[in-house]
């Protein structure tokens, strides 16, 4: 495999990634604080219909970014109210999340364009354009770190750079700040919060919303950059491979950044099946190369790669002491 | 405490939680242009108006039965199956080698053996998350997940390779002999001159599934074994200190759980398509989910939310093909009874009791 080669696969890698890291921190706020989170995938379709359309109708890829967190936060809100409110299971909840944003896209989808369950192709300001960084195309023809520099690291659009940058946000605001310590300490010990004098409820309903934004985010991304509009199921398990890679990071930003472009990898060599032959002369099959997130996850989960453990109040509603 | 009298915990709320959900549904219905009550009446018509609509009605019914009955058999154990559908595709596939390797002479014969194999096969497919669950305590929800897609990617796998008939384009393995063919309704009901349920796929096997709910009930609430896992669901230290061990309730009850919704696959494998085909669980496994729920995780109310989500399936293909209505607003319904009946359990109950109480309050005055 010759460096060009590597580079578009490293390439395609991040462009893949993206959608996974931002559904992966997503999941990490929201279990973080004790509240499980299996909606992350219906989330992320909703706000990718939300976002196709309203950047269709308005021409503009920000309005539509707007939509689209607006739709997968109104579906956070949803599993709010079940999981912290109504203390529901919060399992049941998220696996009707998914199907809610499953039928409602397609349903909405057809009523609003008639082209059988998806947007308009998106061209132009309503897509996000990809962002040359500075010095990009000066420095391209220096040998090695000409080519990393503008093949790999410039050239994507906004919402890549926004999320690479959630990382170390993430990274301080939970390790750093009162909030983040105090929205940990909801997930493993919510009564000891509780008798902190700081609202359990109103901690969780944060980290709720946050995971919508950045779910939104991640919708908003699959439908105005990686491709130009909505298609029906476009979310296609992302939101579970976000959950996998979740557990693969045992819940740390950074670890959840080194995960997600693993998986984003895998997935990009599934693309290329002609690579992984002529580099390891032995043609791997596709299917196992889609099935490996989730084998790799329970393997993690086996406890042969070390144990994963989650929040311990995670999936617990919260009572107060009657 | 004040809970809910029976009858209306096991009538009332399950009932609230369908009306909440069909207003929404309508709701919906509306807010796309179209006339909830004309829609209705159109899928009770394609559903239920003629032996040809509840010929599908019931074919869907009997694959929601076992995938509920799956669901439910988990939750008395307090474990969540959501592998339902991996388990229903690996059910094909048992079913699949039975019927193409081994020389069945009669049908009768047939679908006892592929009855066995499709059960093998799920409950296999049950048996790592099981384990998993058991000794290292990973979740079962996650792994049944990651177990769902792995199983997709296993039979895509089989399908465009080892079990794909030479020179044949599908994705599908070849069609079982003519042996295997397993009685439809139109076959075993119709007379001479009046023939029902024709060209509906609904076969013998709904009464399979039929058996297989009895067998639960019994299993559930006339066995020790049955015993033995509602004790483990319900109380798990009490249950431990009972002498009752987790492991062994954890792995049964969810290899049991495989089994029924692999068991599904005599239905849409053996006595529908009568081939392997991609893709061709469509989704029961997950609305096993809303089944159980539904039908309170009893045999009884599985049977008969079953036949309700039969009916929701069959008269939403009929809506889909008459109105602009697309077929996907089912999946709309099926999340809202999920959402009602499972998540928001508690918002459908309060008032309900609350109303109660007031009742119970005026009552001895009244007297």
């Amino acid at each position: 495999m010759d460096s060009l080669t590597l580079l578009l696969i490293l390439d395609s890698t991040v462009r893949l990634a993206i959608p996974l890291l931002l559904a992966c921190l997503a999941g990490l706020y929201s279990e973080r604080a004790g509240i499980f989170d299996i909606g992350l995938e219906g989330k992320m379709l909703a706000a990718a219909f939300m976002s196709g359309a309203v950047a269709f109708t308005s021409g503009s890829a920000w309005l539509g970014l707007l939509a689209g967190i607006g739709a997968s936060v109104m579906l956070s809100l949803v599993h709010g109210v079940a999981s912290i409110t109504f203390r529901g299971n919060q399992l049941i909840s998220g696996v009707a999340i998914n199907f809610l944003a499953a039928g409602l896209t397609v349903v909405v989808a057809q009523s609003w364009f008639g082209q059988g369950g998806r947007t308009p192709q998106l061209t132009g300001d309503a897509r996000f354009e990809p962002i040359t960084l500075p010095f990009a195309d000066a420095i391209s023809a220096q040998p090695g770190i000409g080519p990393i520099y503008q093949e790999l690291l410039s050239g994507h659009t906004s919402i890549v750079y926004i999320a690479l940058l959630l990382v170390p946000v993430t990274w301080v605001l939970m390790y750093r700040t009162r909030f983040g310590l105090r929205l940990r300490a909801v997930g493993e010990n919510p009564a000891s919060v509780d008798t902190a004098g700081i609202s359990v409820v109103r901690l969780r309903y944060m980290a709720v919303v946050i995971a919508g934004v950045l779910c939104g985010l991640a919708g908003a991304y699959l439908a105005t950059a990686l491709q130009a509009g909505f298609v029906k199921d476009m979310s296609a398990g992302r939101g579970f491979i976000a959950l996998a890679a979740l557990i693969f990071a045992k819940w740390r930003p950074w670890h959840a950044l080194f995960a997600c472009l693993l998986f984003g990898f895998l997935q990009a060599m599934a693309l290329r099946p002609d690579v992984i032959e002529s580099t390891i002369g032995i043609s791997v099959n596709g299917q196992l190369l889609d099935a490996l997130p989730y084998i790799l996850t329970v393997v993690i989960l086996a406890g042969f790669v070390g144990k994963a453990i989650p929040p311990r109040a995670g999936g617990e509603p919260y009572v107060k002491e009657r | 405490m004040n809970e809910l009298p029976k009858w209306a915990e096991v009538v009332l709320v399950p009932l609230m939680s369908l009306l909440l959900a069909a207003v929404l549904s309508g709701l919906v219905i509306l807010a796309i242009g179209e006339s909830p009550l004309g829609a209705f009446q159109l899928m009770v018509q394609g559903a239920l108006g003629s032996t040809y609509g509840w010929g599908y009605t019931l074919y869907y019914a009997t694959n929601f039965i076992f995938t509920g009955l799956a669901v439910a058999v988990a939750f008395h154990a307090r474990l969540f199956n959501i592998g339902g559908e991996g388990q229903a595709i690996l059910g094909g596939l048992g079913v699949a080698f039975v019927c193409l390797y081994i020389p069945w002479p009669h049908w009768s014969l047939a679908i006892v053996g592929a009855t066995i194999g499709a059960a093998l096969f799920g409950a296999a497919w049950a048996f790592l998350p099981a384990l998993l669950q058991a000794k290292r305590g990973s979740h079962i929800v996650i792994t049944t997940i990651m177990f769902n897609f792995m199983a997709a990617a296993l039979l895509n796998y089989l399908l465009i390779g080892l079990l794909k008939p030479a020179g044949s384009m599908d994705t599908a393995t070849a069609k079982f002999p003519p042996a295997t063919h397993l009685p439809s309704f139109q076959d075993m009901f119709s007379t001479a001159d009046n023939i029902m349920f024709r060209g509906a796929p609904a076969n013998v096997s709904f009464f399979v599934a039929i058996m297989a709910c009895i067998a639960v009930w019994i299993l559930l609430w006339h066995t020790r074994l049955g015993y033995e896992i509602r004790a483990f669901g319900h109380a798990e230290s009490a249950a431990k200190y009972a002498g009752i061990s987790p492991t062994k309730i954890i792995m049964i009850s969810m290899m049991i759980s495989g089994a029924l919704a692999g068991m599904m696959a005599i239905n849409n494998v053996m006595g529908e398509a009568e081939r392997l085909i991609l893709g061709s669980v469509e989704g029961a496994g997950f609305i096993g989910i809303a089944v159980a729920l539904m039908g309170r995780n009893h045999p009884i109310g599985i049977f008969i939310a079953a036949i309700l989500f039969g009916f929701l399936y069959q008269g939403g293909a009929e809506l889909a093909l008459w109105t602009a209505i697309p077929r996907e607003l089912i999946v709309v319904i099926q999340a809202l009874v999920i959402l009602f009946t499972g998540a928001l359990d508690n918002m459908v109950r309060m008032p309900l009791k609350k109303l109660f109480r007031l009742f119970r309050r005026t009552e001895p005055a009244g007297v």
